[in-house]
């Protein structure tokens, strides 16, 4: 990136930093918890303690990190090395990203920016202009795969409230900043988990590693009784509702898994996974030390901020995260891609000047498709 | 502290404390080694050791889970009591792992009995504080299973192997997993079988007791001989090979097989010099980063932590297990090939 680009989001942050403090959400047992941040074009700077939410604002406002991180975990010493911070626990919290969706669409909305000659083109494989296969790529989602990971989130928060018992008022939603969710859950039993045990959890929501006994199909004999039915509760019920579809279908498609038999059966459930498992990043849940996006700052990725979603259904991205101003500024833009941000369209540009509002250039600035004119 | 009726401190008698159970009935440890009334307590808890040892589980002379008269029950909590001190002095620590284990298998059995036909409310109250004494796990009886909640459940099953414990095969319910009275005892086992080493590795290290030299010299010799010596065949793991030939044809390895590579080879003595040039390959390779991951990983950067290679199961969560039949039930991919001489 170049000078120009670092100090024109530079400033662009530092004045959302400044007019949106309170939308930075302060963690919980602040002095526990380990802080990080990047500045534009260097690494992480990491073990950073912070005792109020004063001392964090001073952190944003001088440093003006492009990406700044809380730990999930609480340390007695947040500062020190890893292996002497001393765990005390760690926030139980699942990652939803579009991209784990594969969704069909996401070819029509990515681009690539070469690694060697740094052309930007809509082909994904190689590139065009050198034929090159080491390709970054820049996906700017569409509404289809942010409703796609809404519909994870949804079952997700089912999986959390029904079958393990959280309440709905000990889970919060956050849209990342860019293309998927953060689901917390703030559960005193559940801090404790290492990371064999999250990992346990995580195969549950996913629908993964079910074996056909549990369900009543043997190697060596079978009993229908205890196969899944319609109105149970947890997997067997939703597994019902997958495999049957109705309840006049459930006869005869019982009939048809028990004269299959085991293998047969075992790939019915893991095709089931693919289908009904929530589709969550189990590296990020099983991790207790990992440091996540402050909620509430921005996402360099994007230039969209991490919010809490109040109601997920009516929320929308591209309109509610997008906080930066709407002062317009000339832009060299390079984006081939169409894309929606506060309901205004922009794009596609090849390789052109335009005039636009700070938060779409910072958009574009983010992803790379773009530079200060 | 627990207070336990007679037949629970023949049954589990590692709940009764050892030192004021003696006292209490008025013996010194040292009565023991001249005795000649009590060389059969001193024969039963060598059977005792022995027998478990061997991986079986000590019979004891209760009648269906029942000291029948007050000698059998002193001889019940006297030889476990006194198994515990000759180990002790044996020094070995195969026997307290192999002792631990099997006297745990011996509880589990009584326990998954008191626990199926317990029907009154007292009973059922005594047996769960028995389990909250061993495990600190609390107890529901709710109709006909046995509940838990779900942090416990995933901190006593996540020792286990076998699929059929991992959370998505059980009944879960509103935070609870409903487990009946065997499933339940089995979950517990190793919880048992720390609390019965936690006590032996607790307890004092008597002098040797005059009259014992032989039994305790037999059990050195005995555990001795269950000390297990390995040799490995050098060969990688099926997941390791498929992670060296993913980088070899230039494909990216995710970052956690890139960690399971780099764990396994440090594990397996190779240097970061070694490792290094096998991400050279990687669509992302930078020199720099590489190196400086390795030695993290290795423990010779600032933290000073060292990272080790993860478990077969965490592999299978990642999708980076390939096993074959080779595996041979492994837990970790660094076991792969290793057979006891």
């Amino acid at each position: 990136m170049q000078e120009p680009d670092i100090q024109f989001l530079e400033n662009s942050f530092k004045k959302y930093y400044f007019d949106h403090f309170d939308l930075i959400k302060v963690p919980q047992r602040i002095p526990e918890r380990e802080f990080g941040y990047q500045k534009f074009g260097s690494g992480m700077i990491r073990h950073i303690p912070i005792k109020d939410d004063k001392q964090l604002h001073l952190l944003l406002i001088q440093n003006i990190p492009s990406d700044v991180y809380c730990s999930n975990g609480y340390y007695t010493f947040p500062n020190l090395p890893m292996n002497e911070k001393d765990w005390k626990g760690a926030d139980l919290i699942f990652d939803i990203d579009a991209k784990d969706l594969n969704l069909p669409c996401r070819n029509d909305h990515t681009v690539s920016v070469c690694s060697n000659c740094k052309k930007i083109s809509k082909d994904i494989s190689k590139c065009t202009e050198c034929d090159s296969g080491k390709l970054e790529k820049k996906s700017l989602p569409c509404k289809n795969c942010i409703d796609g990971a809404k519909k994870e989130t949804e079952k997700l928060v089912d999986v959390l409230t029904n079958d393990l018992g959280i309440s709905k008022e000990n889970i919060q939603v956050y849209f990342s900043g860019n293309e998927g969710f953060h689901v917390y859950v703030y559960d005193l039993a559940f801090q404790e988990l290492g990371p064999r045990e999250r990992s346990d959890l995580t195969d549950y929501i996913l629908f993964k590693g079910i074996i056909p006994e549990t369900f009543g199909i043997g190697k060596y004999g079978s009993d229908k009784k205890f196969f899944p039915n319609f109105g149970e509760k947890g997997w067997r019920g939703r597994f019902s509702t997958y495999i049957f579809g109705s309840k006049s279908k459930r006869n005869k498609i019982l009939g048809e898994i028990l004269a299959n038999g085991y293998s047969s059966f075992q790939k019915t459930l893991d095709a089931a996974a693919k289908s009904i498992g929530v589709k969550i990043d189990p590296n990020v849940t099983a991790d207790i030390h990992r440091i996540f996006r402050l909620p509430g700052s921005i996402n360099s990725k994007s230039g969209l901020s991490k919010i809490q979603c109040q109601d997920l259904i009516k929320f929308d991205p591209y309109g509610d995260s997008s906080f930066l101003s709407d002062e317009t500024v000339e832009i060299l833009a390079d984006c081939p891609v169409e894309f929606r941000l506060k309901g205004k369209k922009f794009g596609p540009f090849n390789n052109e000047k335009a005039t636009v509002p700070t938060y779409a250039a910072v958009y574009m600035i983010c992803k790379k498709l773009a530079s200060i004119a | 502290m627990l207070r336990l009726g007679q037949d629970e401190i023949a049954k589990y008698p590692f709940l009764a404390d050892a030192g004021d159970y003696l006292k209490d009935k008025g013996f010194s440890i040292y009565d023991f080694g001249k005795d000649p009334v009590l060389k059969i307590t001193v024969e039963k808890a060598v059977h005792r050791i022995t027998t478990a040892t061997d991986g079986k589980i000590y019979k004891s002379d209760l009648i269906d889970g029942q000291a029948s008269k007050d000698h059998i029950l002193e001889l019940e909590v006297f030889s476990f009591l006194l198994a515990i001190i000759l180990i002790k002095i044996s020094h070995m620590p195969t026997l307290v792992r192999r002792f631990a284990l099997a006297e745990a298998r011996r509880a589990e059995s009584y326990l998954k009995k008191d626990l199926g036909r317990a029907s009154n409310p007292q009973e059922i109250d005594l047996l769960k504080k028995i389990i909250f004494e061993l495990s600190g796990i609390e107890v529901i009886k709710q109709d006909d299973y046995f509940t838990i909640s779900i942090p416990d459940y995933l901190k006593q099953s996540a020792a286990f192997n076998e699929k059929e414990w991992k959370l998505v095969n059980r009944h879960v319910e509103d935070g609870k997993v409903f487990l009946n009275s065997e499933k339940i005892v089995r979950l517990l086992r190793k919880e048992i079988s720390v609390y019965i080493s936690s006590k032996i590795n607790k307890s004092p290290t008597p002098e040797m007791i005059p009259g014992l030299e032989t039994e305790v010299d037999n059990l050195i010799s005995l555990g001795k001989r269950y000390t297990p010596v390995f040799v490995s065949t050098g060969e990688y793991p099926p997941c390791i090979k498929h992670a060296i030939q993913v980088l070899e044809k230039g494909e990216n390895l995710p970052h956690a097989g890139r960690f399971m590579l780099a764990t396994f080879l440090l594990s397996k003595g190779q240097s970061v010099q070694q490792i290094a040039p096998l991400f050279k390959n990687a669509p992302d390779y930078n020199e720099r980063i590489t190196l400086y991951q390795l030695n993290n990983l290795a423990g010779t950067s600032a933290s000073g932590t060292q990272y080790f290679c993860p478990s077969c199961q965490k592999l299978q969560s990642q999708n980076l297990c390939f096993a074959t039949p080779d595996c041979d039930n492994i837990i970790n991919p660094t076991q792969f090939g290793r057979k006891k001489k």
